[in-house]
């Protein structure tokens, strides 16, 4: 927490392409209510056909709409929830000789679930609904430690002291017997990612980890996660709806609009050369912090819609100021690539 | 000048735990005018939060008021008897938490919960009445009003946030205070309420406490910033006179480092230090660990105000006053001290 640096600078992923995962047409339905609607057969398509690819080592970014289905793919891609369809392939490391296996997790299962419940950790995005009021800060970050039958009681004790210092909650003997009710909003987010990261995980899922956090704070713990990926090799699924934290947090970034991922490329190329509507939408919106700088109005049409049996259609079709006639009629835009990996699903760019 | 709606004189806060008591708000003090947004900001842990829940008075049972006085319209909320309180709260000033969940109850459809508080406070509307508020309300933070007939955990964590934005509104308070409410939200989203709470806070002449750690929000939306540093509001002015000029140390440091997505890619300083201890906070200027522009008096005594104009801040060696634009890559570079 000392330390007063900035980060250093990301190396490129294209540099050594080993993928830790790959998702291949997830899709993730909900049931809507019963009772509320006439039709039993609506469904909330909250993650709709998405494919990408996670290399070691990467952070990569999530950004897009509010219930556009990120926590959704964060918690398939840990196996807190199944899905209604597709793969989620990890890298299989017990294939010491060169090649790789990948094993779909929906077919992990005892030990092997064990294990993986082990390796990949998710930070939630709401870290008063996933703490346990009753347990004290140490039982609260000490507790996959238990679990896993990692360590004893005093090497516990130190690890969860080390994290506390990590994350700045100093000093840490005034935090360790709090309950999680007796600390701030970002001081809990800051739990959250120190009980995430006590386990040593290889693949974590990041969802909003410091959306409470003043820069400074957010800075050293980008610096801490950021470190443990370049010494550990830490691979991270950095969801966030500031695109500052993830230009200085991710190599790439996907960009979704309800249910699809619509964009996706290196992050200095989506940040300066924008392609999908949505994601320039996303772009100009970004507030200036310069009270005296006026933006112009963001390009996109109507409010929210939902994701409610929609049509297969482009999911933008009707807030965008771009569309066309063919957008109405054809199926949902397939994922191009317009150079260099630069991703879009539009029909016109 | 019209008189204020709320007025804080000497808030002091402190909770007992097992470690000590948290000296959470120490003498803070501060005035909202009839349509004035002002921002209350400062960095994880610094109190904002306590200084919100005082204004509800909604304190949790380890927390005890040590001194000072809240007035809302001229009268003393925290001395004011527990019915009384009651008939103010949601009706004349309200509250987005910070923790979406924490006012939503997961067993009740989220539309009956705003409902039951309209009901409540405004019992002269007819149920029909009521629920086209609350249609009106979930349109203006951007859901679909059918979502009203769901539980709160079949909303995502932004779709909550929005949920308790419009519950904060249902009953057209004087003062609303809210608590980071957009920290789960897209810009588009967010710039679209953000406008829309400006519509209706000067159309109804609403005043709000915006508490924020978004540097760029805060230059947005309010007209006065409050600087809250280990409980104390070390700095307060208008909005455009605190960020052309900051007084304190610590200000400038807040104000002048941000991660942006425009231009070239800077690189991001943290604060130097260990965050205070507010169960033995420092003696005299309570950032002097971490001041670069530190001297003997800030070590032991309570540094004085120092006013310029609008704006004051507490401070032994304030910064000098900045004419021209400011270089926003940061007057203070902490690091180097
Ligand atoms: N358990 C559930 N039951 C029913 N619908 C759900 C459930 N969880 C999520 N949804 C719906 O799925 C969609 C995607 O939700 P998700 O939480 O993944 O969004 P998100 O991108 O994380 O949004 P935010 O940025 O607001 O957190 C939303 O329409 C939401 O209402
Ligand atoms: N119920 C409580 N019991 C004991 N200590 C508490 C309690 N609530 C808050 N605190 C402590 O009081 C201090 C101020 O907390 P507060 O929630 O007001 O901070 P904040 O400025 O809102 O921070 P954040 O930006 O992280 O939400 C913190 O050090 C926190 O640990
Ligand atoms: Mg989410
Ligand atoms: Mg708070």
């Amino acid at each position: 927490m000392t330390v007063s640096s900035g980060l250093p600078d990301i190396p490129s992923a294209a540099g050594s392409p080993t993928p830790l995962v790959r998702v291949e047409s997830l899709t993730k339905l909900f049931p809507m209510s019963r009772g509320l609607f006439r039709r039993p057969s609506a469904h909330i398509h909250a993650v709709d056909d998405v494919s990408f690819e996670l290399f070691e080592g990467e952070s990569f970014g999530l950004v897009g709409e509010s219930g556009c289905g990120k926590t959704t793919i964060g918690k398939l891609l840990v196996k807190l929830m199944e899905p209604t369809g597709g793969r989620i392939l990890f890298q299989d490391d017990r294939d010491t000789a060169g090649g790789q296996t990948l094993t779909d997790i929906v077919d992990t299962s005892g030990k092997d679930l064990k294990e993986f419940r082990r390796k990949a950790q998710m930070i939630f995005q709401d870290p008063y609904e996933s703490m346990n009021p009753r347990r004290t800060i140490f039982d609260t970050i000490a507790e996959p430690l238990s679990v896993q039958g990692i360590g004893s009681p005093p090497e516990r004790m130190d690890k969860v002291r080390d994290l506390l210092e990590l994350v700045g909650l100093t000093p840490a003997s005034t935090m360790l017997f709090r309950y999680p009710h007796e600390l701030s909003g970002g001081q809990r987010q800051r739990v959250a990612i120190a009980r995430a990261l006590v386990v040593e995980p290889t693949f974590v899922v990041a969802d909003e980890p410091t959306s409470m956090l003043d820069v400074s704070f957010s800075t050293s713990i980008m610096h801490l996660m950021s470190g443990l990926a370049r010494q550990l090799g830490v691979t991270y699924l950095y969801i966030t709806h500031d695109l500052a934290v993830a230009r200085y947090m991710c190599q790439r970034i996907a960009v979704m609009y309800l249910g699809k991922i619509v964009e996706l490329a290196e992050t200095e190329e989506l940040l300066s050369n924008p392609l999908h509507p949505y994601t320039r939408a996303l772009l100009s919106a970004v507030p200036s912090p310069d009270p005296a700088h006026q933006r112009d109005p963001v390009n996109i049409l109507g409010d929210v819609s939902a994701p409610v049996n929609p049509h297969p259609r482009c999911r933008f079709h009707d807030r965008c100021p771009m569309a066309a006639p063919q957008c109405y009629v054809e199926s949902h835009p397939p994922m191009e690539d317009h150079g260099g990996g630069h991703l879009v699903a539009c029909y016109r760019v | 000048m019209a008189d204020p709606i709320l007025q804080v004189s000497g808030l002091s806060l402190r909770y007992q735990t097992r470690h000590g008591e948290v000296k959470a708000v120490e003498d803070v003090s501060f005035k909202l005018l009839p349509g004035q947004v002002m921002g209350l900001v400062g960095e994880s842990g610094s109190g904002k939060t306590s200084v919100a829940i005082s204004l509800m008075r909604l304190l949790p049972d380890n927390a005890r008021v040590t001194g000072g006085q809240v007035l809302l319209d001229g009268r003393d909320l925290l001395s004011m008897g527990f019915e009384e309180v009651r008939s103010y709260r949601w009706h004349r000033i309200s509250m987005i938490f910070q923790a979406a969940m924490n006012s939503l109850d997961p067993v009740y459809r989220v539309g009956d919960q705003i409902l039951e508080a309209i009901e409540t406070h405004n019992p002269e509307l007819t149920k029909r009445e009521a629920q086209e508020r609350i249609a009106g309300l979930f349109q203006l933070v951007g859901l679909d009003p059918q979502l009203t007939q769901r539980y709160p955990h079949e909303y995502s964590g932004g779709m909550r946030q929005r949920a308790v934005i419009a519950m904060s509104l249902a009953c057209q308070p004087d003062v609303v205070i809210a608590d980071e409410p957009t920290t789960a939200l897209d810009v588009i989203v967010q710039d679209r309420i953000l406008r829309r709470l400006k519509e209706i806070q000067s159309d109804l002449n609403m005043s709000m406490v915006y508490i924020t750690h978004d540097i760029a929000v805060v230059a947005e939306v309010t007209d006065r910033i409050g600087v809250m540093y280990a409980g104390k509001l070390v700095e307060l002015g208008d909005t455009s006179d605190v960020f052309g000029s900051p007084i304190h140390p610590y200000t400038s440091a807040l104000l002048s480092v941000f991660p942006s997505i425009r231009g070239p890619k800077r690189e991001l300083v943290t604060l130097p230090g260990e965050p205070p201890n507010l169960i033995d906070p420092p003696a005299g200027c309570r950032f002097h660990p971490r001041c670069p522009y530190a001297i003997d008096a800030c070590q032991t005594e309570d540094p004085p105000t120092v006013e310029r104009g609008s704006h004051w801040a507490a401070c032994w060696n304030p910064l000098p006053v900045q004419t021209g634009p400011q270089e926003t890559s940061g007057p203070v570079s902490l690091e180097e001290q």
